[in-house]
């Protein structure tokens, strides 16, 4: 007999973006991801949480094989980016740091010109025809990053002359200014105020119309304000992950229950 | 509670503020009972003590509401943390307003003293009452045992009330039909029978906020409805 299609099935599921398959990251002789599936949406803001030291960064990394440049760092299992084996020997790591960007965990400006800063990968992955473009980039990304005001008269000055929290800003824009289809975020607010937190998450917002966008936060409260899903990782293994709602008012696995509520584990 | 928090203040708070919702409780449980009381034994005076402790019972519940918008801010609680503060909050509206059903009822016990007494039917309101007092009990004390199926039964006990609220509109109606000058005294009667009909609906929703805090979930089915009056026409006798 013929089943007509239910409404709801296949057709209105959300893309998914990156795939992981049976995931593992040692360094050296200990191994600090076992065993993560996880399928990442696409236009959709990802939350990673857990204790420190539980893997987010390592796993995190592997998504634009930035563990390739840890010596000891050794991934195996399957990553796929649109169904494509982001490690297959075909793939160029700085093609694929293009489309998959990333802010780190510490700010790490190049010892450029704020300007310079953000214009390199515009001006390597040949984005723009001339200066009046590039320009426009620049302030668009600055501006996006929450930084365009305090910056915008010095543009010329050493970006790793500016405080804690602006260079950690001046990374964002220099992650987003290649508009890359996803954004990875390791602790992008650790060093920021409140203000220029909210403006940063004001972006991660309006960047999730377009890409897909992994953060790692040790703040619950970002974490469910932002976004939609949330991975919750425990000594290297991906506990939980569901629909952010669900993991911040009624998560299945108690070890989540009790990070999220600050319980003795 | 299963483990405590690393802060222990929180602990501190959440457990503060059930202890509250508990008396609040109590409050309300011993309003329904002491004016269903009073309106059997015509004691005017028990019901006027109903009115005036009503104030203490909306007190509780601004002070409920206050705490728990408190924890929120500070807190920012999570998943079973988050249910216990919102459903405390819910909980204490419908407690306020079963509360209030309670205090409407004396202040109709006046008008009734006039009126004569019409057979078992304040017996009747005294055991609607009962039930609806049982069925807040068990809902509060659920959250406390954390046991989701004392709710759960308490919470199906609302078609009993249901049911005893149509049995008694009915017999209402008859005396009513037989001598229309029981009219005053059962339309008084049937509004207080309407009072506890609807505090059973606010006791169901406590229990169904119990089960939420405990499960994480409402329950799947809607509740039973077994009022039935409004689709029932009195039947008039024939002309
Ligand atoms: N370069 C490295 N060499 C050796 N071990 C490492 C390296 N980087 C991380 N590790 C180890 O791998 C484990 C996971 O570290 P990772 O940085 O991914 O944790 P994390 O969840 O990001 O923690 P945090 O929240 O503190 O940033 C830890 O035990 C850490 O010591
Ligand atoms: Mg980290």
């Amino acid at each position: 007999m013929y089943d007509a299609p239910t409404p709801g099935s296949k057709l209105d599921q959300t893309d998914i973006k990156i795939t992981a398959k049976n995931v593992q990251v040692y360094y050296g002789d200990t191994q600090a991801i076992k065993d993560v599936d996880v399928d990442i949406e696409d236009k959709t803001v990802t939350a990673f949480i857990g204790p420190s030291g539980c893997g987010k960064s390592t796993f995190l990394r592997c998504l634009n094989r930035m563990n390739d440049t840890i010596d000891v760092c050794r991934v195996e299992g399957d990553i796929f980016i649109d169904g494509e084996d982001i490690y297959d020997r075909n793939i160029d790591p700085v093609q694929l740091r293009a489309k998959v960007g990333m802010v780190f965990q510490k700010p790490n400006p190049f010892p450029k010109s704020i300007y310079d800063n953000v214009a390199y990968g515009p001006r390597i992955h040949g984005m723009v025809r001339n200066k009046a473009e590039l320009d426009e980039v620049v302030e668009t990304a600055l501006r996006g990053a929450a930084l365009w005001d305090e910056v915008k008269d010095r543009l010329d000055t050493p970006g790793t002359g500016l405080s804690g929290g602006q260079q950690q800003r001046l990374c964002i824009a220099r992650a987003v200014a290649t508009k890359p289809e996803v954004l990875l975020m390791d602790e992008p607010c650790s060093a920021l105020d409140p203000i220029a937190t909210a403006q940063v998450e004001d972006l991660i917002e309006s960047l999730k119309e377009q890409f897909s966008v992994v953060i790692v936060t040790h703040s619950m409260q970002q974490a469910a304000r932002i976004s939609q899903k949330t991975a919750f990782f425990h000594l290297g293994n991906l506990v939980e992950y569901d629909d952010t709602n669900t993991i911040f008012t009624n998560p299945t696995d108690s070890r989540t229950e009790s990070y999220i509520t600050g319980r003795i584990g | 509670m299963a483990s405590q928090h690393i802060v222990s203040s929180f602990d501190q708070d959440l457990e503060g503020v059930q202890m509250r919702l508990m008396r609040m409780g109590s409050l309300v449980e011993d309003a329904i009972t002491t004016v269903l009381h009073a309106l059997d034994s015509r004691d005017l005076e028990q019901s006027a003590q109903v009115i005036r402790n009503d104030r203490a019972i909306d007190q509780m519940d601004m002070d409920i509401k206050e705490e728990t918008a408190r924890i929120l801010a500070v807190r920012a609680p999570a998943a079973r943390d988050l249910r216990l503060v919102l459903s405390v909050m819910a909980m204490s509206t419908h407690l306020e307003r079963c509360g209030d059903y309670a205090k409407n009822i004396a202040k109709r016990h006046s008008a009734m003293l006039e009126t004569g007494p019409i057979e078992n039917s304040v017996r009747a309101l005294r055991r609607m009452g009962g039930m609806v007092v049982s069925m807040l009990s068990d809902g509060l004390e659920a959250t406390i045992k954390k046991d989701a199926s004392l709710a759960e039964q308490a919470r199906l006990r609302d078609l009993e009330v249901d049911e005893a609220y149509n049995a008694l509109f009915r017999s209402l109606l008859t005396y009513m039909m037989e001598n229309p000058r029981n009219i005053t005294t059962c339309m008084h009667l049937h509004f207080i029978a309407k009072n506890i009909e609807r505090m059973g609906d606010h006791a169901t929703s406590v229990a169904e906020q119990a089960i939420y805090q405990i499960n994480g979930a409402l329950p799947d089915e809607d509740r039973p409805k077994g009022d039935t009056t409004s689709f029932m026409p009195p039947e008039m006798p024939d002309a």
